[in-house]
């Protein structure tokens, strides 16, 4: 088959299996899938740009929120001890695990952060009908970093450590701690909400 | 043509993995390193080399996988005595703590993760070498499956960062992270690099070749 290029528009080719399946349009929230192997081939999504937009700005207040306040407070004996989001990074420096330190860095603070404002970079342009510069490369990098954002995976984390303490010691949650929660909700409603077709299609029309 | 029944192979088009646009072969065969004409994502039928780096990361995954469980993680000093914890003990004492969903979730995402991830990878890659047809759907969603729960294996290495920071109390109490959450840590990312170059479509190929 050697269709002219007006035909392939219309076909996508599944990521798993590589069965060709016409594009047809989905119900709002619903999932196409491969008839083969059961992919996800693409998804509808109801006013992309302006629900993801909003869930990123809103991010983006509780990811500072997150950072700033402290996180938990351990109390022993008498003595108690704040920490930040960013203390367990520097623990770890400190104890000459700066490998270990920096995996935390990124995956925590650094992976979840490029996230949210790579959405603002490419979608508030493009919400401004602009074609943001250097739109496909910036995308491409923000698919390629999305795995290694953990924000859920981190939270999990601090309520093993919560329950590891608990009984030693008095743990007090910070605001920081709620607003980390409410945080890796609002991004994981951001990255589900994005449609990746605007920004391809964005490519393709002449500037 | 009727979609559902084709591959993109077999129809002489490269899908890409970036933008899913679709691109006719003989249009990209002049091109030493061929680029996606909309994204700019270079192009390949398959992903390039994908059993030998699959294979490559996970086997640098599986030595690694030795120190992460021998080592401690991190060791707990209390009033002068300090006690090691490997990822196993850490699971161990919050049996013993009677925290058992607790200590179900870090036994799924510590030592049952990455064990799935090794032994199912390798699986997959033998049935690609193997040239199997038996039920790729399955062995499609197994692929599926270690692609998503790989990264709460982080779990432990989070906690230790967390306790760390927190339980910094001189003699009374202190947390210092041990050799082995590095190598744990280790085993994560390369996991995660090794299914990130398994490429599922080759599994469909040998069906596709077999039907004929």
């Amino acid at each position: 088959m050697t269709g002219g290029d007006g035909d392939l528009t219309t076909l996508i080719a599944c990521h798993e299996c590589d069965l060709l399946h016409r594009v047809k349009p989905v119900d709002d929230e619903h999932t196409a899938k491969c008839v083969r192997c059961g992919a996800t081939l693409y998804q509808e999504r109801k006013n992309s740009v302006d629900r993801t937009l909003a869930l990123a700005f809103t991010g983006l207040i509780l990811f500072i929120i997150s950072n700033v306040f402290p996180f938990m407070s351990f109390e022993l004996e008498g003595r108690s001890q704040d920490n930040t989001l960013i203390s367990g990074v520097i623990e770890m420096y400190r104890a000459d695990l700066w490998g270990l330190a920096m995996v935390v860095l990124l995956m925590s603070i650094v992976f979840p952060l490029v996230n949210l404002m790579g959405i603002l970079y490419v979608l508030i342009p493009l919400k401004m009908n602009k074609r943001p510069w250097m739109l496909a490369k910036s995308f491409r990098v923000l698919d390629l970093l999305h795995p290694w954002g953990m924000t859920e995976v981190y939270m999990l984390g601090v309520f093993v450590a919560y329950v590891k303490l608990s009984d030693l010691a008095t743990i007090t949650p910070g605001i920081a701690l709620y607003s980390f929660a409410v945080l890796l909700i609002v991004s994981a409603a951001a990255t589900a909400s994005f449609d990746p077709r605007i920004v391809w299609e964005k490519v393709e029309q002449p500037q | 043509m009727s979609a559902g029944t084709l591959t993109a192979a077999k129809a002489g088009l490269v899908s890409c993995h970036a933008c899913d646009l679709l691109v006719n072969r003989k249009s990209l065969a002049r091109d030493p390193h061929p680029a996606c004409p909309r994204c700019g994502t270079s192009m390949h039928q398959r992903k390039p080399d994908s059993l030998n780096r699959t294979w490559a990361l996970l086997i640098a995954a599986a030595v690694l996988y030795i120190p992460a469980n021998v080592y401690p993680i991190m060791t707990v000093i209390s009033f002068g005595k300090g006690a090691p914890d490997t990822i196993y003990s850490g699971v161990v004492h919050l049996i013993e703590a009677d925290q058992l969903p607790i200590a179900a979730l870090v036994f799924f995402a510590s030592i049952a993760v990455p064990v799935l991830k090794l032994v199912g990878l390798s699986y997959l890659l033998l049935s690609i070498q193997f040239k199997s047809i038996w039920r790729p759907r399955d062995r499609t969603v197994l692929y599926r499956v270690i692609e998503a729960v790989g990264r709460w294996s982080m779990i432990d290495i989070f906690m230790i960062s967390i306790l760390v920071a927190l339980v910094k109390l001189g003699t009374i109490a202190t947390i210092e992270p041990g050799a082995g959450a590095t190598s744990f840590a280790a085993v994560v990312i390369l996991t995660m690099f090794s299914s990130m170059s398994f490429d599922p479509r080759l599994m469909w190929d040998a069906v596709e070749d077999t039907d004929g």
